[in-house]
């Protein structure tokens, strides 16, 4: 089986080599639309008055490359046979999940504000029945990866040229689901799964070397059959980087070990675990987005 | 009398009458069913042969998956399957999927509303031997809340065979509790089999016994000892436990007034507690529950645990004979 994904075409146009360096306008963009799922993530939390502020604002560059870069998908066309399949395992993370579907065009940039409110669509944790194009129903630890696993192996059965991708986070590998997964997927070679871990060191209680040791991180995803990859999760050329070479590689599941900053983008935020998920005092979230208005004129003024 | 309608084997009481594991039907049916659909698979836990999928291994390998012992993993890595398209079998002992892998059979599975098909063998403590730790006599209890799923416990090895293939023909979770141990194969081929729709097994008007899986063979021996003493009761294979099949239920319990349910598995929580819901809202009725009464099992032949837990035929008759009794007070 492991040789019929490696003749997937690449995305736009199978004759066309994509370059392995972004042009510089290209990374703007991407970074732009970052800086705006970032501001996303604040007020739609914000409004919840719950929910989580530092894993999603950390993998912000990464849903903008998923979404605007990356993934074979059809916003117009959410469930599409051929799209390539996003699956969210660290489900608390969703609110950048949604604001980048939002942006791309799935729903309403407005319905955003009814995160975690009574009826809607945007659950606390992803809800696949609720929002088409979610992928899976996850959020309980480790039962995404698994569930991506699943589909990519269905995938290999019948000989389908779509990718599965999941996004999980570090502290979540503390659950032996997650091991049952990765293990199953390295025995079975399954070269279509692209598992993107946001290493970002921290979990509800503290630092995960603290809370249950996951180094050496890369070494035990080599012992189980995988290919590693590192980057630096936020910096859009360096995802790109990690996502093009993944997708040259065979014969084993790929793992792109994401090293990002929780909290990116928000000072009082990046590296306090506090902010793993904590309501907003009042004035919080302005100055946060006081802060990532800031960066946004920034970046729209650098020139090349 | 016995139900005409329901095309049981002549004599559902001879001494050599066959016997089988419910297992055995669902290791035909799975076939008949992959046949009929290519995208049906089987995934294992490492117990392929006990739990009846060697011939389907055999018949089907790419359509075969060892899942090794990670039921958590079997559960949500079916759930993704079925997203892709697939309608999994996954296969274990009912203790350890859905017993250990609970949450992932009710958030991806239930939740998500993913067809998969969970196959729990060896539940009851007819398993025997092996004792406590392996008889799963909570399963119905803990799947029987989760909105989405439909559970069926077929009676004898034909009734397995034919739930197979309902559960994969149906969309939607889908639980099947199997047992390891040979048990009488009274119905036939031409005995009716719906889900969610009980099968009258006997006649009668003095009160009904409501049982599902392979007891369903001792509540049709003891309506028989029952008629000895001129008592007449009615006999419910009610193999779908949810969901109930309310009409059959409010009729037997208007017609007869007392009701006897059999399971094996915990009191608490099984099909006892589903009909005793059901009726304490509709139609309160006076009710003798036969199952497991709130101990764990032990090491034991099968026979021997079936009576040393108070389900054998004898049991059934005097907790009939104590329905009578309460509903003429």
């Amino acid at each position: 089986m492991g040789a019929q994904s490696r003749s997937r075409p690449l995305t736009p146009d199978p004759n066309i080599l994509r370059m392995p360096h972004l042009h510089d306008d290209e990374v703007k963009r991407l970074e732009l639309i970052a800086n705006k799922l970032r501001q996303h993530v604040i007020t739609s939390v914000a409004q919840a008055k719950s929910g989580h502020q530092g894993g999603p604002l950390g993998m912000a560059d990464i849903f903008s490359v998923l979404y605007f870069h990356e993934l074979r998908h059809d916003p117009k066309n959410p469930m599409w046979e051929e799209r390539d399949r996003l699956i969210l395992s660290n489900g608390h993370i969703c609110p950048i999940r949604y604001a980048a579907m939002a942006e791309a065009g799935y729903f309403p940039v407005e319905e955003l504000m009814t995160l975690r409110k009574l009826g809607s669509r945007l659950q606390g944790h992803p809800e696949r029945a609720k929002l088409p194009a979610l992928e899976s129903t996850s959020g309980p630890l480790g039962e995404g990866l698994a569930q991506a696993v699943g589909m990519a192996y269905a995938s290999k059965m019948d000989g389908k040229k779509w990718r599965t991708y999941c996004i999980t986070g570090d502290g979540e590998h503390d659950e032996g689901i997650m091991w049952e997964a990765i293990h199953f997927a390295g025995k079975n070679k399954l070269d279509n799964l692209i598992n993107i871990v946001d290493r970002n060191y921290i979990q509800i209680d503290g630092n995960t070397e603290d809370v249950m040791p996951l180094d050496p991180f890369e070494e035990k995803y080599k012992a189980f059959g995988w290919h590693v990859i590192g980057c630096s999760g936020n910096d859009i050329q360096d995802v790109v980087r990690a996502l093009e070479e993944a997708k040259t590689l065979a014969t084993k599941p790929i793992v792109i070990v994401a090293h990002t900053t929780p909290g990116k983008g928000v000072s009082y935020m990046e590296n306090n675990y506090l902010w793993h998920s904590q309501p907003f005092k009042a004035g919080e979230a302005e100055k946060a987005l006081e802060e990532l208005k800031a960066e946004e004129a920034r970046i729209t003024a650098e020139t090349h | 009398m016995l139900n005409p309608q329901a095309k049981l084997v002549a004599d559902p009481f001879a001494a050599d009458i066959a016997q089988k594991p419910t297992r055995d039907g669902y290791g035909l049916g799975v076939i008949e069913a992959a046949k009929a659909d290519p995208n049906v698979v089987v995934m294992c836990a490492d117990l392929t042969d006990s739990t009846r999928n060697m011939e389907f291994k055999k018949q089907f390998p790419a359509r075969f998956i060892q899942a090794g012992i990670h039921e958590q993993f079997l559960a949500a890595g079916a759930a993704g399957m079925a997203m892709a398209g697939k309608v999994p079998f996954i296969t274990s002992y009912a203790m350890f999927c859905p017993g250990r892998s609970w949450e992932q059979v009710r958030t991806n599975i239930c939740l998500n509303d993913a067809n998969v098909k969970i196959v729990g063998s060896h539940a009851g403590v007819s398993v025997g031997p092996d004792g406590a730790t392996h008889q799963a006599i909570e399963d119905i209890a803990i799947v029987r809340p989760i909105p989405n799923i439909t559970i069926v416990s077929p009676c004898d090895a034909i009734e397995a065979r034919k739930a197979t293939l309902a559960g994969a023909k149906m969309v939607g979770p889908f639980y099947l509790r199997l047992a390891r141990e040979k048990t009488p194969v009274f119905t036939t081929e031409e005995s009716p089999f719906e889900i969610g729709k009980a099968n009258v097994l006997r006649d009668g008007n003095d009160l009904a016994i409501v049982a599902c899986g392979p007891l369903v063979h001792n509540a049709l021996k003891a309506a028989e000892q029952l008629a000895a003493e001129g008592i007449q009761a009615r006999v419910i294979n009610m193999h779908t436990i949810k969901p109930l099949d309310e009409a059959v239920l409010l009729a037997a319990a208007t017609e007869c007034g007392a009701v006897v349910s059999v399971e094996e598995h915990q009191i608490t929580g099984g099909l006892g507690g589903a009909v005793a819901e059901y009726l304490a809202k509709s139609r309160p009725t006076i009710q003798e529950f036969i199952g497991v009464p709130n101990v764990f099992g032990e090491s034991g032949e099968p026979g021997e645990l079936i009576e040393r837990f108070g389900m054998g035929v004898s049991h059934i008759v005097a907790a009939a004979r104590r329905a009578i009794e309460r509903k003429s007070k």
